[in-house]
């Protein structure tokens, strides 16, 4: 038969992918790798969502979502981070923040376009790019420097032919936040060679230190920006497909059309609970982080008294600590610490080449695994930390 | 600090290292606020919370209210302590509404709970009224759901 798709059929399988065909094959596993909240959806929110399908809401919505959860995610942006959008002609209600980033994509790339993008990222960013035709970028953060932005890394990425930048903080697989500075920084450089921004900004409740900084918000950012949130994450939701995009008129008709075409609409039911999450979701939404956040410090403060290094992550629900002591690859890490303590994490290389040497842990999960989980990891260390004597003759030598 | 309250209140058992490493204070700082709560009265004591039905021991639970008549000079707070000096009595509370006072009581059978209220409870000076209603099955108490709690769903790894 005639090849199929070459751009899809050269896109590697997910990282991550492999990691969970070994982990589902074995009993008592305690999963770090889960990229989800703990929480079942509050169940206000599951009630409206009985509600609606009992009135029999099971028809499509317009295409760009309800206009009343239009208006309530637009009222909610305005409150938390002073940005106006109008709900009716810059707002649309999406499947999942991941449509979002592909119709933003679509929108904004042309063949050949260079789409920056900051590593360790999600790892549908690359995938997404390519999928649009565009040439992923990638800009390395580190580890040693807390995964700060670079924002001279940035410009110097970008070319005659760089289209776009993507941001994603809190970041996943980090927990990284930036600085309101380096932010706009960046922004700047957008403004500087007329660059779209693509802000991905679903774990923007889940900041645990400071407050977060809504790209959009920023000087010059608005004309230039996509900014994509969800209700996955905050909300305890991802299994609705809910979530919605704002960008300034001729960048947010282009993504409606697409989205007219290709998804038609959003789930009505989904968007009827979505409503009652935006409206009424407030203190569900503080308890939850909250909890995320005892847990954050905890788990955090394990991983580096067993010796896996942890910059302190000050946004979403990962940690994502550093494997050196151990001399190993981040997926030996990952694969031994499943076969012989049965701690599911994540290979950092699965974000990009610049998460090799870390793994990504999610605190998403009860206190009494988190704790079960650092102490199979602690034996997993006094195993295998190979680097410690070395270096404490070094320091004290 | 209050945060460090908002933990025991969900599991006493959680250790002064574990409250610290949680909520970023030192230890010491957490056993020193936890000692001067004990003391102040803001912890009044920690307790479990059992379901004694699973443990195989049938108990029953009586929310009885009750209707007190009123008298000049005198509040509800007499005829409540005559109340909850009784050690089958688990609280007692001054409710608005048709009632004034709300009383659970626990015994170990119908017989023992009816002949509470018949003789300890109906006969008190200025009680006017009693309305007994026995527990039948016990969904959620004081924040704890008592049936069966939705597992995991999730999948082991996600992106
Ligand atoms: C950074 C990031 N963006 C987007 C998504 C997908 O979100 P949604 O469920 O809204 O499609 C995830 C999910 O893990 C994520 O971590």
């Amino acid at each position: 038969m005639k090849p199929l798709n070459q751009v899809v059929s050269a896109t590697p399988p997910s990282g991550i992918r492999r990691l969970f065909d070994i982990a589902s094959q074995m009993q008592d596993v305690i999963s770090l790798g889960v990229g989800e909240p703990d929480f079942v959806t509050p169940w206000r929110i599951r009630e409206a969502a009985i509600y609606a399908l009992e009135r029999g809401y099971t028809t499509y919505t317009s295409n760009a979502g309800l206009l009343e959860l239009r208006e309530a995610v637009c009222s909610l942006q305005r409150a938390l981070y002073g940005v106006e959008y109008d709900p009716q002609q810059e707002t649309l209600i999406t499947v999942g923040v991941s449509e979002g980033l592909d119709l933003a994509l679509r929108a904004i790339v042309n063949p050949g376009d260079e789409v920056i993008l900051l590593e360790p990222c999600y790892v549908s960013y690359q995938p997404n790019i390519l999928f649009a035709g565009g040439t992923p970028v990638p800009v390395a953060s580190r580890a040693e420097e807390g995964f700060r932005l670079r924002p001279e890394a940035v410009e110097a990425a970008v070319t005659p032919r760089t289209k776009a930048i993507m941001l994603c903080y809190p970041n996943n697989p980090t927990g990284a936040t930036q600085s309101r500075v380096d932010l706009q920084a960046v922004v700047d450089i957008a403004v500087k060679h007329d660059l779209y921004l693509i802000s991905d900004e679903i774990y923007d409740r889940l900041t645990y230190v400071g407050r977060h900084t809504c790209v959009a918000s920023l000087e010059g950012a608005r004309e230039r920006t996509v900014l994509l949130n969800g209700f996955s994450k905050a909300y305890a939701m991802t299994g609705w497909r809910i979530a919605y995009a704002c960008a300034p008129r001729p960048i947010a008709a282009l993504m409606t059309k697409i989205h007219q075409y290709t998804m038609l609409c959003a789930p009505h039911i989904a968007q009827r609970a979505a409503l009652e999450a935006t409206l009424n979701g407030e203190n569900d939404v503080r308890e939850m982080v909250a909890d995320y956040d005892r847990r954050r410090r905890f788990f955090v403060r394990g991983l580096n008294a067993i010796g896996l290094d942890c910059v302190e992550p000050t946004g979403a629900f990962y940690a994502f600590p550093s494997v050196r002591r151990t001399g190993l690859t981040s997926e030996q890490f990952a694969e031994r610490l499943l076969q012989e303590e049965r701690v599911a994490v994540v290979p950092g290389n699965a974000f990009g080449a610049s998460g090799e040497g870390c793994v990504r842990c999610s605190y998403a999960t009860s206190m009494a695994q988190l704790e079960e989980a650092l102490a199979r990891m602690r034996r997993f260390m006094e195993r295998n930390r190979v680097f410690a004597e070395q270096e404490a003759k070094a320091t004290t030598g | 600090m209050r945060e460090v309250l908002k933990i025991l209140e969900q599991d006493a058992r959680t250790s002064p290292a574990q409250i610290a490493a949680m909520t970023g204070l030192a230890e010491d700082e957490v056993r020193r606020l936890i000692a001067e709560w004990e003391r102040s009265g803001v912890i009044r004591r920690y307790k479990t919370v059992v379901d004694w039905e699973r443990f195989g021991e049938e108990k029953v639970y009586a929310y009885i209210d009750v209707s007190v008549a009123p008298e000049r000079g005198a509040g509800f707070d007499d005829v409540a302590s005559r109340i909850y000096r009784y050690p089958e009595v688990r609280s007692v509370m001054l409710v608005s509404g048709g009632h004034d006072l709300r009383v659970v009581v626990e015994g170990a059978g119908i017989k023992e709970v009816a002949n509470f209220v018949a003789e300890k409870l109906a006969p008190l000076d200025r009680v006017t009224a009693t309305n007994t209603h026995f527990l039948l099955k016990r969904y959620k108490d004081d924040g704890d759901i008592f049936v069966e709690s939705d597992s995991d769903h999730r999948l082991m790894v996600a992106p």
